[in-house]
């Protein structure tokens, strides 16, 4: 199900673009929930000040992570729950089959978690012969799709609701052409329910591990991981290491900010607690490390582990509005996507650091004021200096530096650029030009401030 | 007051306007502006391109012409930010730190430095005002949409002292208008139709004028409008602030 591509994320922001309704569409409906993030930020007059707290705990969890992660794991063992450690998604997806095959399981059902998509656990898992059921209804929907999910909060934003209809007609078997949202949940409710009674295994993600207790959060809308961890007989919990926060008093914070950054909710309807697993059931917890302590050892960059995948910094992102999720081309998209993926693959995500007019909406909505558009600058000059640029781009910025280090040769060069836009507009205004495909280019005054300035010192002399 | 021009480059060679009338104002204001003729180009352009080990000469060139000056003032919000936060130099480090500390953009000098409260100038229109980004979340010029704090807006403080101007309200008060440098071209899809929605806004609102304190902002916008053919223009705001009663 990754979205396997080589092409950047321009090429797709531009093949997304050719609907332009559909564009509209999209953008607006992200919109919405952006809006309905500031109504509910705006309601608590202490917002900004919980968005420091939430920042400041999560500071602290970076700066001691291997002491919290030992904490987190002997309480979790005190507890009756099994901790396994996975270097890279390799290792995770390999964990996972062991623990499935050693009960001779072949059918699990998920609940949504980011890093299972990262790790592309699904396909793995159905290489090997096991059948995973995505159980969140938006991972559902994409899952049948055969699409990765388009964002990390709201996985089938990018699907209109009579496509949904046409989706569960053919696998679920609506009734042809229904798209009435509420018929559609009751078909997949019909449908997950059958999964959640029918499957021995449930594998959820996790929002928050207490330190201090070794117990896991997850945060959702719809009660799926609650219904499948419950019902299976082996709960299997996949979290990134940084998922820790130190104490259970914290959660007050982060839960305040979580659905509110995301939805606009003020809270998730379900906050479920896993402490010990039932009598007979057993409870498994992976915690992955895959290239998280190699961006920890980037100082630049080590504080895009703060976040808790809220989503806020895609739903203003207008980049990410205007481009659909897909065109990210990582597991997870938008702002924060742009500084994990390179990351992971410098190469393979070379281009989206510049998927961004680093208009800093994003580090501004950010719960945990992770410094995004900074990043992203940053990102740019890494990419750059290792060599991931493309030649022509180097050579042009070369000479611009050349040029405008040059207080003569920029004179002639501005003068031959204006004489250029006034009597060979042809020279910029072509098909070679991109500015010019939707938009005119200046045009060229007769001098420029500098030649104006100089006369009217001579005027005044 | 020794003050110092800083005219970005491209408003240098294509928007001669909106330079002369921010020197204008200040001299009416009763500033002495010198304009140091040797001035280039920030280093924007190749720094947000990934190429920021390369501006060291474009850096150089800056502080040997914008030394010794009590502030520097620009038509910029994004220029200004761009040396506020990255000017350095390795042998002139010193110079650096004093010239970031000193250089504002035009309406945060008119309103933090010289207090102006009132002004004679008069546009009879209905002006639209784009939030730029980097003068927005960069140098909070005006308060940001996203934060839960009090609302407030220089360039929109010094528009209300313009008479018979009218300021429209937007759907969308700070969204990004796609320029982003070289995003324009990079990614050309998403950057116009990023200026074409924010441009839709101002004209659904009736704007006779759109303005903002950042001419990059309006280039783009400009672009499109003329493509559309539009009777809407763009206008740098100290075009406005300058605009005499009898024009």
């Amino acid at each position: 199900m990754s979205n396997i591509t080589e092409k950047s994320h321009a090429e797709l922001a531009a093949a997304f673009n050719k609907d332009e309704p559909r564009v509209d569409w999209h953008d607006e409906t992200l919109w919405w929930v952006r809006a309905k993030r500031d109504i509910a930020a705006h309601k608590i007059p202490e917002w900004e000040l919980l968005r420091e707290t939430a920042s400041q705990i999560k500071n602290n969890v970076l700066s001691n992570l291997s002491g919290y992660l030992e904490q987190f794991e002997a309480n979790a063992i005190k507890n009756g729950i099994t901790v396994h450690w996975a270097a890279d998604a390799a290792e995770h997806n390999k964990i996972i089959h062991t623990l499935l095959n050693e009960r001779g399981i072949n059918r699990m059902v998920k609940s949504k978690s980011m890093l299972t998509e990262e790790c592309h656990l699904n396909e793995y898992l159905k290489e090997h012969g096991v059948d995973v059921i995505d159980s969140d209804l938006g991972e559902r929907i994409v899952q049948l799709a055969g699409e990765p999910p388009s964002h990390i909060v709201l996985p089938c934003i990018h699907k209109k609701k009579e496509e949904i209809g046409d989706i569960f007609h053919e696998h679920l078997g609506s009734a042809k052409g229904e798209s009435d949202p509420k018929i559609l949940t009751e078909t997949a409710r019909q449908h997950l329910r059958e999964v959640f009674l029918t499957r021995r295994a449930a594998l959820t993600g996790v929002n928050f591990a207490i330190a201090e207790t070794g117990e896991i959060v997850i945060c959702t809308n719809e009660g799926n991981a609650d219904m499948g961890a419950h019902l299976a007989e082996i709960h299997i919990a996949s979290m990134g290491i940084e998922k820790i926060i130190p104490e259970r008093k914290h959660l007050g914070v982060f839960l305040r900010l979580l659905t509110r950054s995301a939805t606009g909710q003020p809270i998730t309807t379900y906050s479920s607690h896993f402490k010990k697993p039932q009598q007979g059931k057993e409870i498994h917890i992976v915690i992955v490390d895959n290239g998280r302590s190699i961006q920890l050892g980037r100082e630049d960059f080590r504080n895009s582990l703060k976040c808790i995948r809220c989503g806020a910094c895609m739903n203003t992102c207008p980049v990410y509005r205007k481009s659909g999720g897909h065109s990210y081309h990582t597991a997870i998209a938008g702002p924060i996507g742009s500084i994990l993926a390179p990351n992971l693959d410098m190469k393979k995500y070379a281009d989206l650091p510049f998927a961004s007019t680093l208009c800093g909406s994003c580090s501004n909505v950010c719960p945990v004021k992770i410094d995004i558009h900074d990043q992203l600058y940053k990102w740019r000059q890494v990419i750059v200096k290792e060599g991931y640029s493309p030649t022509a781009k180097t050579i042009a910025m070369k000479a611009m530096a050349f040029t405008l280090s040059s207080p003569a040769l920029y004179r002639s060069g501005g003068k031959v650029a204006r004489l250029a836009f006034k009597y060979a507009p042809f020279a910029v205004n072509n098909q070679l030009n991109p500015w010019y495909k939707h938009r005119e280019m200046p045009k060229a005054p007769e001098q420029s401030f500098g030649e104006w300035y100089s006369k009217r010192k001579e005027g005044q002399q | 007051m020794k003050v110092a021009l800083f005219v970005p480059c491209y408003v240098d060679q294509f928007y001669p306007k909106a330079a002369i009338a921010t020197l204008e104002l200040l001299e009416k204001l009763g500033v002495e502006v010198h304009y140091p003729k040797n001035q280039t180009c920030c280093g924007q352009p190749m720094a947000n391109s990934g190429y920021e080990h390369l501006t060291t000469g474009c850096n150089n060139l800056f502080i040997d012409n914008f030394s010794g000056y009590d502030y520097i003032v620009c038509p910029s919000g994004s220029c200004t930010l761009h040396i506020k936060e990255h000017l350095h130099s390795p042998e002139k480090e010193d110079q650096a730190v004093s010239i970031r500390k000193k250089v504002y953009e035009l309406t945060e000098f008119l309103i933090d430095i010289l207090k102006v409260d009132h002004l004679q100038a008069r546009f009879p229109y209905k002006v639209g005002l784009h939030q730029s980004c980097h003068g927005l979340r960069g140098l909070r010029i005006s308060q940001m949409s996203e934060l839960v704090a009090p609302a407030f807006s220089k360039p929109a403080q010094l528009l209300d002292m313009v008479q018979g101007l009218e300021l429209v309200p937007l759907g969308r008060q700070d969204d990004c208008c796609g320029f982003g440098g070289t995003f324009c071209v990079a990614e050309e899809a998403v950057s116009s139709k990023m200026g074409k929605d924010r441009v839709d806004d101002h004209i659904e609102h009736g704007a006779q004028y759109i303005t903002s304190a950042d001419l990059s902002c309006l280039m783009h916008m400009e672009g499109i409008l003329r493509r559309q053919n539009s009777n809407v223009k763009v206008i740098h705001v100290a075009e406005i602030l300058n605009h005499h009663s009898h024009e």
